[in-house]
């Protein structure tokens, strides 16, 4: 259940305040998204977006989370090992 | 697609199957609840990247697969009415119900019309002011802000022929109807990410804490749902079971405050029947007393019918780990995708219809790559 | 490609300007219709005696024939309509079979109540397909239904082709070891469709790929390509037309999933509905299954938008099964929807 994608907040409608309806872009498309649930998503943010409504704002920060856990993950491993590459990767 | 694209990198999705695979010193069962990630794990064939000690279990997550038969009776019989629009998700048109559906019902000329969202239900009303237009509203928590508004703005505006049919779900009642029985065989779960994003996971610390589980509160794409088995097999080797966060992009711990709030007023907790499960106390959402009004069921005297699902089918013990597709009677003769008994025939992500796939190609004398080893339902 | 085609439409808009059960009893209005509406459209020595039958000159090799069905909602989408679909659908199959297609039938049902404008748009934009695609509509048929009975329009088109070379081109000719060729990105026709459905819409550039496909096929041909299979991507995009020949030649083969190109509006919209870019229809797209060392050869004829997006796999003993390779080097199993793709919230 939930289907939610990310898409690019591009315009907002100032015409309903509460359903607080913007333009949202998903890859190569555009859909009426209301933001009624992210009142603080502006232009140019991302916003999950499940049936027509927005549930959260994406935090930018924490995308790249995913990956410098992997990265540090596998650097651990790499010490453990004695890493046979040689240099110790930078933290 | 940004922010998508990113969470299917082949390099990092290796460097954690690999950290997997080294965390794992003995069997573990983790269930995940969400039949978006049901979805994700089939497409991109993620438990083939699992070490075979892992058995992951598809649960309950699905709302189309747990929709009692009640309610697809309800449906039918409101679609089927002429000075009715049903709308609905698409998902729900092929759910049969007890000897229809609402794929039959508009082959009959019934009025059903597939939205991608409930407000666009609502317009639909709004341009037929001379019919009533009813929306079935189903889902998780996920679905209820969107479902919550239509309504709302249904009562501010004072839209006289809209209404809904509710059969919302809750996760956390479900998951602990799962760790609760005694067949229990689920030692760690990955949340749903998108359910967590409304309602935040408070409510998962104390069934964190009562039955000694890890709960990982997990996002959709592959590397969240590997970085997700990750932490919860690390939990489960520390002997750990805390609730953590795998999906800190779009989930906090407190969730969707205004999401949570109009909730609360449109909609109030009642317990639901599970299709294959049967009844949870205080599991599902219902409309509250001052939104009664627009109650489909309500208006069109539907409330009083009751159903009988088909006695073959075991869909719920399948739902709840217990049992898999395969040992089912019925599976693969009388109960196919074509010709479903039960809810998880019915969705492409309930766990029988996902093993179906695999069935011909295993009976043909070919063990499929796709198919993982060590027991664990696809 | 379209020329200007400057007829206007025959029959005034303030006489009869919807079609009527009259229009199809065979009498008088029936003939008006045929020769205000049709026969200016298609006009062409064969049509023109408006005898029962459309007598054709001898052909010089086997003969392709095909025949097809088309309804569709909206009849007007970005890109197409019901009436481009319908030639083009036809000439399509004869073009699959390797045939260069020559003549088509067309048989319409049209629904009592139908705006004369709709049907002159949908006939106008036959003929324009027709002539883009070197075919002619030889003869016809039409009648007419209550309203409320049909959906506007059916067309059934049936074609007839030659077929130029001595090759036997069908799922029987595939051979393991194959490579598999697809002419462009998926999912546009479906797509362009969905987005003009009430309850569904969205903004985007999107058109239909609607396109007739002989002449791509006469390039592989003409280039001495052994072509072994060909299939046009429709209903049930990439997955039926591969699951099908699999299943028929009863060999097994695999696809990159990276190596299928999707355009951005397709993968967006499919994003956001949940659906299966590779399980789109199509009217426009087909794969080519040639020899492995033929296949680049082949791309080169093809175009710049083709691509190279798996293999049938070599002599073994698994079952006829695609399997996709995804990004993650991983794979699944390719396996038909049981239906209509729906859009999805779970």
């Amino acid at each position: 259940m939930c289907l939610a994608i990310p898409g690019r907040v591009e315009s907002i409608d100032p015409a309903d305040p509460d359903l607080k309806m913007a333009r949202v872009r998903f890859g190569g498309i555009v859909k009426q998204v209301s933001l009624a649930y992210t009142p603080e998503a502006e232009v140019g943010d991302y916003v999950i977006v499940h049936v027509g409504f927005a549930i959260s704002r994406l935090n930018e920060e924490e995308a790249e989370r995913v990956f410098e856990y992997a990265r540090q993950i596998g650097e651990l491993e790499q010490l453990k090992d004695g890493s046979s590459a040689g240099s110790v990767p930078p933290r | 697609m940004k922010y998508l694209d990113e969470y299917r990198d082949a390099a990092t999705a290796r460097k954690y199957a690999e950290a997997i695979a080294r965390e794992t010193t003995r069997a573990w069962t983790i269930m995940e609840v969400c039949g978006g990630q049901t979805h994700a794990i089939v497409r991109f064939g993620i438990d083939t990247l699992l070490p075979s000690q892992i058995s992951l279990l598809h649960g309950p997550g699905c709302p189309v697969c747990v929709t009692p038969l009640e309610v697809l009776d309800q449906a039918v019989s409101i679609a089927s009415r002429p000075n009715v629009i049903f709308c609905s998700f698409g998902d729900m048109l092929r759910v049969p119900g007890s000897s229809s559906d609402l794929f039959q019902v508009k082959s009959n000329g019934g009025d059903v019309r597939i939205v991608y969202s409930p407000v666009d239900a609502l317009q639909i009303a709004r341009d037929n002011p001379q019919k009533e237009v009813v929306f079935l509203a189903v889902g998780f928590e996920t679905t209820a802000p969107a479902n919550a508004m239509a309504v709302h703005r249904a009562k501010e505006e004072g839209i006289p022929n809209f209404s809904v049919l509710v059969s919302h779900v809750l996760v956390p009642p479900a998951m602990e109807a799962i760790l609760s029985s005694r067949r229990n065989r689920v030692q760690g779960f990955l949340a749903a990410g998108h359910v967590c994003t409304v309602m935040g996971y408070t409510e998962y610390e104390p069934l964190a804490r009562k039955y000694h589980v890890p709960i990982v509160v997990t996002g959709f794409e592959p590397l969240d749902i590997l970085q997700g088995v990750y932490l919860c097999v690390r939990q489960l080797e520390e002997g750990r079971a805390e609730v953590e966060n795998q999906y800190t992009r779009s989930v906090r711990r407190e969730g969707n405050q205004p999401a949570q709030e109009l909730i609360r007023e449109v909609f109030t907790v009642i317990p639901r029947k599970w299709r294959g499960i049967g009844e949870i106390p205080e599991s599902g959402l219902g409309l509250a007393p001052a939104y009664a009004a627009f109650d489909a069921a309500r208006r069109f005297s539907v409330d009083q019918q009751r159903a009988e699902e088909n006695p073959e089918c075991i869909s719920g013990l399948v739902l709840q780990g217990i049992k898999k597709p395969q040992e089912c009677p019925a599976f693969g003769t009388r109960c196919t995708p074509l010709h479903p008994l039960g809810a998880t025939m019915v969705s492409s992500e309930g766990a029988c219809a996902a093993y179906y796939k695999y069935r011909r190609h295993e009976l043909a004398g070919s063990a499929s790559p796709t198919v993982p080893a060590g027991g664990a339902t696809p | 490609m379209i020329e200007e085609f400057a007829l206007k439409c025959p029959i005034p808009l303030d006489n009869n300007p919807t079609v009527q059960m009259g229009h199809g009893g065979g009498g008088r209005m029936t003939r008006d219709l045929v020769e205000q509406i049709f026969v200016p459209a298609f006009s062409n020595d064969w049509l023109a005696p408006l005898h029962d039958g459309a007598i054709l000159p001898p052909a010089t090799g086997r003969l392709a024939f095909t025949t097809d069905s088309f309804v569709v909602r909206p009849m007007f989408f970005k890109g197409g309509d019901l009436g481009s679909l319908a030639v083009n659908g036809t000439v399509n199959d004869l073009a699959m079979c390797g045939a260069r297609p020559l003549y088509l039938s067309a048989g319409f049902i049209l629904e009592e109540g139908l705006p004369i404008k709709d049907l002159w748009r949908v006939v106008r934009s036959m003929a324009e397909a027709a002539r883009a695609a070197g075919v002619r509509i030889v003869t016809g048929d039409t009648k007419v239904v209550d309203k409320g009975h049909g959906d506007g329009i059916f067309i059934n088109t049936a074609g007839v082709g030659v077929i130029e070379t001595a090759l036997t081109i069908g799922p029987m000719s595939v051979r393991p070891g194959d490579a598999v060729l697809l002419n462009g990105d998926i999912g546009r026709h479906g797509i362009a469709v969905m987005a003009e459905r009430e309850g569904l819409e969205f903004e985007s550039d999107i058109s239909s790929d609607c396109a007739p496909l002989a002449a791509p096929v006469r390039a592989l041909l003409e280039g001495g390509v052994e072509v072994h299979c060909l299939r046009d991507l429709t209903r049930g995009g990439l997955t039926s037309a591969l699951v099908e020949i699999s299943e028929t030649a009863r060999l097994p083969m695999w696809v990159e999933e990276e190596s299928v190109p999707v355009r951005d509006e397709v993968r967006g919209a499919c994003e956001i509905l949940g659906l299966e870019p590779f399980s789109v229809a199509n009217e426009g797209r087909f794969v080519a299954f040639v020899p492995d060392r033929q296949v680049e050869a082949a791309r080169d004829l093809l175009g710049s938008e083709a691509r190279i997006i798996g293999a049938v796999e070599p002599l073994g003993a698994e079952p006829a099964m695609v399997r996709v390779r995804t990004a993650l080097g991983t794979s699944r199993l390719l396996d038909l929807p049981s239906g209509e793709q729906l859009p999805r919230i779970c």
